[in-house]
Formats: C-alpha cells, structure tokens, sequence
C-alpha cells in the first residue's frame, strides 16, 4: 500500500483542520485528493510528509509511519507554496534537492531530462528569483520528479500554469504513472482530476465524503443516438446494453445504463442492422456534477452554504 | 551530511545575495575611516610633543572606543542574520519543500547555524585584525593580545547569532531580530550596572545584573575582548590610581572573564542551538 490513513486528524486551536481521513492509494495509480478551499487538502499532505502532526489517528506512507525519513527518500513533493532559493539557478535547485534527497546522481545526464521534462531545459542556468510563478511551478514540478520517486505528492501543481502549461503537467502525470510511480493530486481543479486522475475522494471541511474509482463515483452512463431506418426489431435488440426509451420527436434514441466503452458496440449494433447514424452524444454525470451534488448536499445538511 | 549542505547552501547564500561584500566594503570603509583618525591625532599630538608612552594609551583607549564599535556592528550583524535564518524560509515555503526531503529539521537549524557562525566568525576575525593591524601601522601601537580580542568579539556575535536563530524558530524574523538587539544592549547595560553596583556595594542590582549576565552572556564576552586590547601598562596605572573603582568603567578590564564563564558560554551556546533544534522540531510547519 503507497498510502494508508486511518482516522486521521488535525485541530490547530479551537479549528478541526481534518477530522477523520480513512483513505488508501494503491501502487501505480494517480489519486485525485478533490475539495474547496480549506476543506483540508493542504493539511492532509503536512500529516503524510511529517511536516505536521496528526492530533489523532494515523497512517502509513509506502509502509512507514507518516513522516518517516527513510520512506521520505522515495517520495516527491511539490508543495502549494512552490518558493525555491531565488538567489539559485533552475539546475542548482535540482542539485541542492539531489543532495537533500540523499545523494542521487546530480550530473547534467541525470538533471537535463528532467529540466527538459518540465520545459526548462533552456532556463537552467537562470536565477530562479527572474522566473514566473508558472516557471518555478514547473521547477516546483521537477523537484518533485527527481530520482523518479515511488510517490509524487503534487499540491494544486497547475494552480500558476496556464491552458498549456496543465496540458503538459497532465502528460507528465501520465508519463510518471506509466513510469510506475503513484501520484497523489491534490486539487480543486475538477477537469484536471477528471482527464488523469484513476480513483479520487472528495473531501470538505476536513472529512471525506466519497471516494473510489472515477467510474464508480460518476455512477452510470447513458448515451443518446439520432438513427433512422432502423427497423423496430433491431430495435429491440438494442436493449440488451441498457435501458431504452422510446424515440422521441426528433429521432433522438436514449439508452441508460450503458458503459462508456461498450458505446462503439451500439453504433455498430444500428449500423450493422441497417440503420443510419446521425450523431452520438455519450451522456455522463460529469466530476463536477457530482462533486456540487456532495459539497451541496453536505452544506444543506449543516444548515450552511458551500464554500 | 545534509547540515553541511545546508551551511553550504547558506554560506553560498550570502555571497550570492551580495550581503558579504557589502559587509567586506563597509568594514574597509570604517577601517579607512577610523585609521585615517587615528593617524591624524597621533600626527597631531607628536607635533605637540606628545610622548610615544602618551600617543600608546591613547591609542589603546580609542582600539577599545572602536572595537566597541565593531562589537555592535557584529551583533547587529549576527542578530538580521540569524532572525530570518529560519522564519523566512519556513514564511516563504523554502524550508517546506527541503523539509519533505528525508533530512532531520535539527539538520536545517544545524546547518544554518554552522554556516552563519563561519561567516560571523570569520567576518570579526578579519574586521578586527584588520582594524588591529592599520591603527598598529600609523600609531605604532599593538595590543597584547590582538587574536584574544578577535576572539572575543566573534564569541559575542556568535552568542548573538545563535540567540537570534533560536527565536526564529517562532517568531517572524522582524520580530526575532528585533528581540535580540534590544537583548543586547539590555545586556551590556546590565554588565555597567553590575560593576557600578559593586563600587556602590548594591547586593540586590548586582545579583540581578550578574545572573542576566549569564543569562546572555554576550557582555561577559565583550569584557573578554576589552582585556585583549587593555594594555598591561593601562591597566597597572589604572588599578592603582582608582583601585576598585576603575572596574566601574565599562571600557577597562583588568582581567579575562573567568574560565568557567568563557565554558558556560560555550555550554549556552549549545543549549540554545538544541532548543531552537527542539522548538522547530515541536512545530507544524
């Protein structure tokens, strides 16, 4: 097990930062950690990395107990205030941490992929204090890389990219967990969790209020398919991929329960039987639905409004 | 290992962020400046007639006026070094990112104070021998014990600088820094209250100034660098003209502070530094 809490908490004063976190993140899969602002996220990753520490329950990071030093050689980080030395260099940055992380190999074979990997090939040699804040995310990024980790803790990693720039953290994501690293995503930013994220909880006001497989937290699918000349008995075939609803006015055929992947199958099924397809649109709830429905939900329950 | 990184990384810091040249041209400036005075009222005085034994101990008093001088620019120097060592980067998210390294936080406070304390010390050796050596070269005059005095003046700045790191662990560095000058100037006021007192046979402002003299004994350590610059002759005509009256000056020392206060500084300083290792590691970062 990469992460394995158990009734995790943290009261800073009289404010409950995490009340109770139970979560694992199994080997090789990106984990999306999703909530508001202050819903405690920031908090969650201190505890993982021992930066803070727990007011009650407790866990285990790649099987040692949270903050150890040893299982911290294996892990990145990028944290939510990405701030490096602005008096280094891009490359001096990754030596220093390269030493820090116990001694990986700083030779330029070793940093330029990763420089090149984020974009920064061609800055390594500038201060950092000259970069962006998207630049020294993507620095922040490349940190967290170094000595390809068993872990990835990324806190809010495209919160100064622009449109591009997320593109390229996603592939990078990708590549990191194709690579056989587990990445742990700490965001609020929906459709990024959505385009990369395996498995996600959701949390607000320091709990979690769902968590599982993308697939199984955005429930079923359904799609919608305008055909003709689709004869009334292939029609009824159609119904061993989900639920079917008569046509509507404008030719419009609505199947529920029906997969996402098992959608080319139905095309194929009309097609096959003679019918013409006009257009397909696969209907889902997205992340974000479900998300508002939970936060929502939650906030109605306390008597408050979502924040 | 890392600690020495990180003094690595600190000392590297303060040529990069231009603060140890600034300081380097600062201390010729007041070397050329102070010289230059020296020079002219020994030039002065001989063509008054005065005697070389006269121009000896005037010039000795005035190495002490501007070893005072120094004194305080060190301990201004170590206090802004120290109070942002670690709250600025624990403010700025620097420490958090090294911190999640697998590093102890004792190595981070180690670290930075193994490369300050270099740096400081380094820093009054060099302004004081250098200071030393001008005055000796227009004056003629040398101090008994130039490396003594040196000496003294860096275990004062590091009794500072480990102060200042302690509270940075805490407090925002304004704040830290803020603490420690006002801590130093109560504690050389202290060191003049104490040996007022004594003259005046105070038990109660003794005892109280003497135990902050412990507390923070950067005075006792100034005491120490006075002694070093005190030439014997000085000190043989002083004791004898005001006998115990003369240890009420705040410039004269007639001996070295005792051993076992120069080894409970030494003590001091590594019981603050392992405080400040324990407050930071108490602390959620």
């Amino acid at each position: 097990m990469i992460i394995d809490t158990q009734g995790l908490a943290k009261r800073y004063g009289r404010t409950d930062a995490l009340v109770d976190l139970t979560m694992r993140v199994e080997p090789g899969e990106v984990f999306g950690f999703l909530g508001p602002n202050g819903a405690g996220k920031t908090t969650a990753v201190k505890l993982l990395l021992g930066l803070a520490r727990p007011s009650g329950g407790g866990g285990s990071v790649l099987d040692a107990p949270l903050g150890d030093r040893v299982a911290r050689r294996r892990v990145g980080y990028l944290p939510e205030l990405f701030r490096y030395q602005p008096w280094l260099r891009a490359r001096e940055v990754l030596e220093l941490h390269a030493r820090l992380a116990g001694g990986l190999d700083r030779s330029p074979a070793a940093l330029d992929p990763i420089l090149d990997e984020v974009g920064l090939l061609d800055r390594a040699a500038d201060a950092v204090g000259g970069f962006s804040k998207g630049m020294q995310q993507r620095l922040g990024l490349g940190v967290a890389l170094l000595g390809s980790p068993a872990l990835v803790i990324l806190d809010e990693p495209t919160s100064a990219l622009d449109p591009v720039g997320r593109a390229d953290v996603r592939a990078i994501i990708r590549r990191a967990r194709d690579a056989g690293t587990t990445v742990f995503l700490n965001s609020h930013l929906l459709t990024e969790v959505e385009r990369v994220c395996d498995r996600v909880a959701i949390v607000d006001r320091g709990r979690v209020l769902a968590s599982g497989r993308l697939d199984d937290l955005l429930g079923e699918g359904s799609v919608r398919i305008r055909a003709s000349d689709l004869p009334n008995d292939a029609r009824a075939g159609l119904a061993r991929f989900g639920r079917l609803a008569p046509t509507d006015d404008d030719g419009w055929l609505s199947i529920a329960g029906v997969q996402p992947d098992a959608i080319p199958d139905v095309v194929a099924a009309i097609v096959a039987a003679g019918g013409r397809v006009h257009a397909v649109d696969p209907g889902r709830a997205t992340l974000e639905d479900r998300y508002f429905e939970l936060i929502t939900g939650r906030a109605e329950a306390t008597g408050e409004t979502p924040g | 290992m890392a600690a020495l990184t990180i003094a690595g990384l600190t000392i590297a810091e303060i040529f990069r962020r231009r603060i140890a040249w600034i300081l380097l041209g600062l201390t010729l400036a007041s070397v050329l400046l102070t010289t230059w005075g020296v020079d002219r009222l020994v030039s002065t005085g001989r063509g008054h007639g005065v005697t070389d034994l006269e121009v000896y101990v005037a010039t000795s008093q005035i190495l002490i006026l501007v070893a005072f001088m120094f004194s305080f620019v060190l301990a201004m120097t170590a206090a802004f070094l120290g109070a942002p060592a670690i709250a600025a980067d624990l403010e700025s998210g620097v420490a958090q990112a090294m911190l999640a390294r697998p590093i102890r936080r004792s190595d981070l406070v180690v670290g930075r104070w193994l490369g300050l304390a270099a740096v400081v010390i380094a820093y009054a050796l060099a302004s004081g021998l250098l200071e030393i050596v001008a005055i000796g070269f227009v004056s003629g005059y040398y101090p008994p014990q130039p490396f003594l005095a040196s000496g003294f003046l860096a275990a004062q700045a590091v009794v500072l600088l480990t102060f200042a790191l302690l509270l940075s662990t805490r407090l925002p560095a304004i704040a830290a820094g803020a603490i420690c000058v006002v801590l130093f100037g109560l504690g050389w006021m202290a060191g003049v209250f104490a040996v007022v007192g004594r003259f005046f046979d105070a038990g109660p402002l003794v005892t109280a100034s003497e135990a902050s003299r412990w507390l923070l004994p950067s005075d006792g350590l100034w005491r120490g660098a006075i002694y070093g610059l005190e030439p014997p002759a000085v000190i043989f005509v002083t004791l004898g003209r005001a006998g115990p009256a003369a240890a009420a000056n705040p410039f004269f020392a007639a001996a070295p502070p005792p051993t076992e206060f120069v080894a409970w500084s030494a003590v001091w300083v590594v019981i603050v530094l392992g405080l400040a290792v324990i407050s930071l590691r108490r602390r959620d970062l």
